[in-house]
Order: C-alpha cells, then structure tokens, then sequence
C-alpha cells in the first residue's frame, strides 16, 4: 500500500537519480566479469567493495526518505572515488608500474577495454564515483 | 508515476539491459569464433597443435587446458570417450592456457616429449601425478622431471628440447590466442567455434551431438 508521501519530490528525485547510476555501475561491472569474462584485477576489486553496497544503502534511503543516508553513503562513494582515481592514473601511466600493488596475478595495467581510443574501465568506474559525490553533495547543500 | 513504481521500473530496465546486453555480446561472440573455426589458420585454428582424430572428422573440439587444472584432468577421459562413441567424425585439437604459475615450463615439457611422439602418453602421466607436483595450485617443475622420466625418453634431448625457440612459440601463440579468445578459466572448450551456453561435461556433450547431427545427419 502506497503512503500518503508516495509523491515524488526534487530531493526524492536527485536519491533516485543516484541510486539509478550506482545500480548501473554494479551491474556494469558485472557485465564485465560475469558476461564478458575479464578478470577483475585487485584494484577493481577494491571499488567493486565500496560500489556495491551503494545500491543497497540509497535503496533504503528512499523507502521512506531518509535523508541521515546521505552521510553514510558518502564516504564510501569517496573512498571508491580515491581508489578509481589511483587506478586511472596506474592505467594511464602517470603512476609507475614499480609502486603497483598488483604485480602477482592480474596485472592492473592490462587494458580491457578500449572505447574512442581513452575509455577505459577505471576511467567509467572514476565517471561513475564523480557522477553519484556530486549528486550525493547537491542533496546534501538541499538538506542542510 | 509513484515512487516504488520508478524504483520498480528502474531495476527491471536496467536487469533487462543487463540480459539483452549479454545475449547480444554472447551471440557476436560466437559468430567470430565459428568463422574463426572455419579458417585454416586463425587463433582458433594453428597448425603446429597436437590432435586426436581423423583429419576430415567435420566436427573439431578445440580444447584450451593447463596441465596443472584439476578439471582439465576431470575431462580428460570423458572427451576421449566423447570422441569414440562418434568414430572418425569428431577431432580434438590441445591447445594450451598455462594459467597457474609455472604451468607453462610444465607445458614446455610436454612439448619437447611431443617431439620424442610420447605427447598422449606424457600427458596421461602428468595428470596421473597431477596431486603430487600441482599440488596447491603452484607447479613444481622438478617434480615434473622425476615424474617424465619413467617414460624411457631420451631425457638429454628432452632437457635441451624444452627450451627450443619453436616450442616458446607455440606457448606464447597460445596464450596470446585465448586471450583473443576470451579464455580466462580452464578448460575451455570450442566446438567447431561454438562454446557451451553454462560450463559443464553435459553441456559439452550435448553440443558436440548438436554439431554431429548438424554435419552428418541433416
């Protein structure tokens, strides 16, 4: 049964926005290990860690509306964001193969995908971390 | 529209994107690696590999393994089965994904003992004595040379042969062709360029019947 605020509102929306983008994102990355079989190395497992509760976390914070969710799920979207960042500068080279912390296994450094010559998986993974902080803080100024 | 009808909405079109996205990668998939299996040189197709089975046989598995791969052993005698219960109409081709590390020294001695025509009966024993030198997924080569040399090979030969440029060849070929392929667990099977929908020796049986059929029963 529908509540009496089971209306849609700009804060609701921006939520569910977010929400949206980060369910994309866990699926996406999905799509790469599970359908297109690529291993994911040991950083990607690190932003899949602080990905993949988001979806999870911003559910609950729209069903009712919880505003208290934006601080708990902040700080897991900006530490994906540092590791998503680390990443994309390993994948690019301006961060040295020697200072990699996956040397053994699969290598960080193996490019994957290749879209237009620049898109690679940690450049829509740092995307997707930019893309739901920036809502996530314009929810927040809304709020406060 | 009402919230938990978006929220509804949302999840079944993005799982939706999700399922029709890996039909469609799956299918291009497929449609590349079967032109692949029809040229005669492709990285599905080499040469230089080891098979069993007529030449002519219009049914080929291509099988990616590592020596070191518990279900690659698993497989090994069912596929030879799989092979006799169709008489001279399937072939197996043994290509090599060496993913454990120091699998591909141990793939190098294969080779060198394919030189010496022992290749089946090599490969028979290394997976015979797989528990003892992989054990724990890590390689031990030089168990692997006291497990080979009960074989009667000229093991001299076999100690300079494991190092022969082409057989580095043939190993870093085949690495480079799974890649390609998109093989990253072993074994992975293609049968005549077609994978199994889910992993599984039934799976692999009911494709090869279905590719039988095609070619010889139509």
């Amino acid at each position: 049964m529908a509540d009496a605020t089971d209306s849609v509102d700009t804060n609701w929306a921006l939520l569910f926005a977010c929400w949206l983008l980060v369910s994309a994102a866990s699926l996406g990355s999905l799509f790469f290990s599970e359908v297109m079989e690529l291993p994911p190395c040991t950083l990607c497992w690190y932003q899949r860690i602080f990905m993949f509760p988001l979806p999870i976390l911003l559910a609950m914070g729209l069903f009712p509306f919880d505003a208290k969710v934006v601080r708990f799920a902040l700080p897991i979207a900006f530490l994906g964001w540092v590791v998503a960042a680390y990443h994309l500068l390993l994948h690019v080279g301006v961060i040295p193969e020697g200072v990699s912390p996956c040397s053994r296994g699969v290598s960080c450094k193996t490019k994957y995908l290749d879209i237009f010559g620049f898109v690679s998986i940690p450049l829509l993974s740092l995307l997707a971390f930019s893309s739901v902080i920036t809502l996530l803080l314009i929810l927040r100024r809304r709020l406060a | 529209m009402k919230k938990h009808q978006l929220v509804i909405f949302g999840a079944a079109a993005l799982l939706i994107m999700f399922a029709v996205g890996g039909y469609f990668y799956k299918q291009q998939r497929s449609k590349k690696t079967q032109a692949m299996a029809k040229q005669t040189e492709s990285p599905l197709s080499r040469a230089y590999a080891q098979t069993l089975g007529p030449a002519d046989a219009k049914v080929v598995i291509v099988e990616f393994f590592d020596p070191g791969c518990e279900t690659c052993r698993m497989f090994a005698a069912p596929v030879k089965r799989l092979l006799d219960s169709y008489p001279g109409k399937v072939r197996l081709v043994k290509r090599y994904a060496p993913f454990h590390d120091g699998a591909d020294k141990v793939v190098q001695i294969l080779e060198a003992a394919r030189l010496q025509g022992k290749y089946w009966e090599t490969l028979d024993l290394l997976f015979e004595g797989q528990h003892r030198w992989a054990d724990h997924h890590s390689p031990n080569p030089d168990m692997v040379w006291q497990l080979v040399a009960s074989l009667g090979l000229d093991m001299e030969r076999l100690r300079r042969d494991v190092n022969d440029p082409k057989i580095l060849a043939i190993v870093r070929q085949d690495i480079t062709d799974a890649q390609a392929l998109g093989v990253h667990k072993t074994p992975g099977f293609f049968v005549n360029g077609k994978t199994m929908s889910s992993f599984g020796l039934e799976q692999l049986q009911a494709l090869v019947a279905q590719e039988v059929e095609a070619q010889y029963e139509r």
